[in-house]
């Protein structure tokens, strides 16, 4: 399948020894300069990087007070060392969360600190952990930080909640200031940029995908079930990932919103313009590329006359909607002031199940047992409801709603402390297949475990990541690839439409299955 | 008054500048560095009682770390209270008459130097023999335990072993807080003691040790979740504001 060994799956996770340099080959393709320049980065490596990489560390730290003081904190006391997906798959110490953070940290330190200047004159500049900067430390960020999907477990465990995720956003910020962006992430924003999402889908294309989804749920249920595309005036606007409109499941669940909102009798619209949830700019940790892309959606609320945003199955789209948007986009004060900006879909059908608006048949869903993934950015970069924990408790509740069975992974693998499919944060993409598949082990063994022991059959997830990643690399750990689905998915399956035409019978020829 | 009680007596006033204006640089720093984005690792409290609530458990119990691994959280936790029960012993040096609750945990501040250095001790063992730690140490980080090691070393020495004139040692330090020099016994461990007690304060400001004051801007824990309630901007974020609708 591939030229690398897909690791194997432990009846008992174990602590892997090291193994240096394991990783040290993974790299993405650099992105072309017409990429770079679209974003206002140089097009190639520039002759004096080394300087303006220093002067760029300079720069990150004065803006982020999370880059200064994580630099200046670690005591390296290895409270993180065995918490990342990618170490425990790869063994490659450098996948640490202290030593990924250290490939920048010794930068900083050497030039930035007391300690670091003055035994870097003394030519011993690693007895205090600095280091130069030098070719191998520039081509190690762009291995390492390349390595890490942001996923943010390692600052739930840090006992100064240091997060390598904000350290590998700003390493990408200065390799993209310097000339060495990634193809995958500056190709995607740049198609964002021109035409509205990451797929690069112009709106005739996305017409008609959604007039195909609507014949295809009328040939399904009978029922007209709309998937409107900038319809001016509707109360609803729905973001939602491009991956949406045609990968599998995504689709699914794309159906099932529509369902969702066709039962609430809401109006509802999608926008051409703003036609993605995602933005890659939180991967390349660029304030001001994430705001350009976040911006759009503030346009299309405003031109389509919008009263609430919702955003569909996303994780990091979740993020950066929940806790950037107001930031970068706000204030949405000209939207409905009863609904929070933005909701999520899990949020806007949980209120509605609540309300005991909508109806469904559970027995749909009986050929499955399900399992739930909690996507890294939703569980530690988000919330969902008015309580904490509400983004663990609200999918689940939606999940249960809509099925009979249902199965948590084992406790240290979900919520807080769920793993990374391994797929997030700008990785995937075909050229890092083999960090993908090395950093779900930890996610497929939490998998494996209630597939013996509780007969799980499916694993449901809200992120469009996840899905296609899932999608992947189950079958690289002899599960099937259609294992992974969408939480409205389930919900699309089950939901009883009101104005479904009664003669079909479907009941009579469902028990007989 | 001999030149042994001017060296310390200048070492000292030396260290606490380093010390106290190298520390209010450093959080000056911190404060003033904006947080762009809301970054709390969720699930994070909604409040700012909340938040307060969450600091204090990283604080005082360590919490974050509990749940990563035990055995760094004993012996972190151990070599921290026993660090703090000392320092607070030490006060009775440094005040006269002696406040009341310094009286009080006097008997236990002199037992918590063995918890000290066994805390000390067990974080350094697993420095040396933990595959993974080990890779990430630098040499300062064994130079910084061979300190703190030592400093406790030395005073257990003098309370324990070779008594020191602490009556004198006790005049000397008054009388610093006085602008008056008083003569400093000379015992070997008092002087190995107060020198490296000096290198610590002079190291504070410049090393790993900036996570005593770090922890408390760590946006990750300080921050409340409520981005949607309220709109967070950076000043030098706002300023891109300007040029939109």
């Amino acid at each position: 399948m591939a030229d690398f060994e897909t690791p194997e799956l432990k009846e008992i996770p174990e602590i892997p020894k090291l193994k240096e340099g394991a990783m040290a080959h993974s790299k993405p393709y650099i992105a072309k300069a017409e990429f770079q320049e679209e974003l206002g980065f140089p097009g190639e490596l520039l002759d004096d990087w080394k300087e303006k990489a220093i002067e760029k560390i300079g720069d990150l730290k004065s803006r982020y007070r999370s880059v200064q003081v994580f630099l200046d904190i670690c005591v390296k006391c290895g409270a993180c060392t065995d918490k990342c997906h990618y170490f425990l798959g790869t063994q490659d110490p450098k996948n640490m969360p202290v030593a990924r953070q250290d490939l920048l940290r010794k930068v900083y330190r050497r030039y930035y600190t007391f300690a670091g200047k003055f035994f870097g004159k003394l030519g011993i500049p690693e007895f205090v952990g600095a280091a130069e900067l030098t070719k191998e430390v520039l081509d190690d960020w762009y291995s390492y930080y390349h390595q890490c999907s942001q996923c943010r477990r390692c600052s739930v465990f840090c006992p100064y909640g240091i997060d390598t995720a904000e350290i590998s956003m700003a390493a990408r910020e200065i390799m993209d200031s310097v000339g060495v962006g990634q193809k995958y992430c500056n190709e995607i924003l740049g198609k964002v940029m021109k035409i509205g999402n990451n797929l690069g889908l112009p709106e005739p294309a996305l017409a008609d995908t959604l007039e195909g989804l609507e014949e295809e749920v009328f040939d399904d249920t009978g029922v007209p079930v709309k998937y409107p595309l900038d319809v001016k005036g509707a109360d609803i606007l729905l973001v939602t990932p491009s991956a949406d409109f045609f990968a599998e499941p995504h689709v699914d669940g794309l159906i099932g919103y529509g369902k969702v909102f066709h039962e609430a009798g809401v109006s509802w619209t999608m926008s051409s313009y703003a036609s993605e949830a995602g933005n890659f700019g939180m991967f390349i940790g660029s304030y001001e590329t994430m705001r350009r892309a976040a911006l759009r959606i503030r346009k299309a609320a405003k031109d389509l006359g919008v009263k609430r945003i919702v955003f569909g199955e996303c994780g990091h789209a979740w993020r950066v909607a929940y806790s950037f948007l107001n930031t970068l986009a706000g204030p949405f004060d000209f939207l409905d002031p009863n609904y929070p900006v933005p909701q999520h879909i899990c949020e806007f059908t949980y209120d509605l199940i609540q309300e005991g608006k909508l109806k469904f048949d559970k027995s749909e869903n009986d050929h499955m047992t399900l399992t739930f993934h909690d996507s890294c950015n939703v569980a530690r970069g988000s919330r969902m409801g008015s309580k904490m924990n509400g983004q663990f408790e609200i999918p689940r509740a939606v999940i249960k709603a809509v099925c009979n069975n249902y199965v948590d992974m084992p406790a240290d693998t979900i919520k807080e402390s769920t793993f990374c499919c391994g797929g997030g944060g700008g990785l995937l993409t075909d050229d890092l297949m083999e960090i993908r598949v090395k950093g779900a082990l930890p996610r497929m063994e939490g998998y494996k475990t209630v597939v013996e022991d509780n007969g799980v059959t499916n694993l449901a997830a809200i992120c469009a990541i996840c899905k296609s990643q899932f999608t992947k690399v189950l079958p690289y750990y002899g599960f099937g690839m259609t294992d992974i689905v969408s939480v409205h998915q389930l919900v699309s399956e089950a939901i009883i439409l009101s104005d479904a035409p009664s003669e079909e019978a479907e009941d009579s020829d469902d028990s007989s299955e | 008054m001999s030149a042994l009680s001017v060296t310390y007596a200048i070492l000292f006033y030396l260290a606490t500048a380093v010390l106290v204006i190298g520390v209010t640089r450093k959080i000056m720093q911190y404060a003033k560095t904006p947080a762009p984005l809301k970054i709390p690792t969720t699930p994070a409290p909604v409040t700012k009682q909340g938040v307060v609530l969450r600091m204090a458990s990283e604080i005082v119990l360590f919490n974050s770390l509990f749940k990563s691994n035990k055995w760094i959280w004993i012996f972190g936790w151990m070599f921290h209270f026993a660090l703090l029960l000392i320092l607070l012993r030490h006060l009775r040096y440094f005040t006269d008459p002696v406040w009341f609750w310094v009286e009080l945990i006097q008997p236990f501040g002199k037992y918590a130097s063995f918890a000290m250095v066994a805390g000390l001790a067990g974080l350094w063992v697993r420095r040396i023999f933990v595959e993974r730690i080990r890779y990430i140490t630098s040499p300062s980080d064994h130079v910084m335990l061979a300190l703190l090691v030592a400093i406790a070393l030395s005073g257990m020495t003098m309370k324990f072993i070779t008594h020191t004139d602490i009556v004198k040692v006790k005049e000397f330090f008054i009388g610093l807080l006085t602008f008056s020099i008083e003569p400093l016994p000379s015992d070997p461990a008092l002087i190995i003691h107060l020198t490296l007690v000096v290198i610590l304060m002079l190291v504070f400001p410049i090393s790993k040790l900036l996570h005593a004051p770090g922890i408390f801007f760590s946006p990750t824990r300080n921050q409340v979740d409520n981005p949607r309630e309220q709109r967070h901007l950076a000043p030098w974020a706002a300023k891109l504001d300007a040029d939109r609708d």
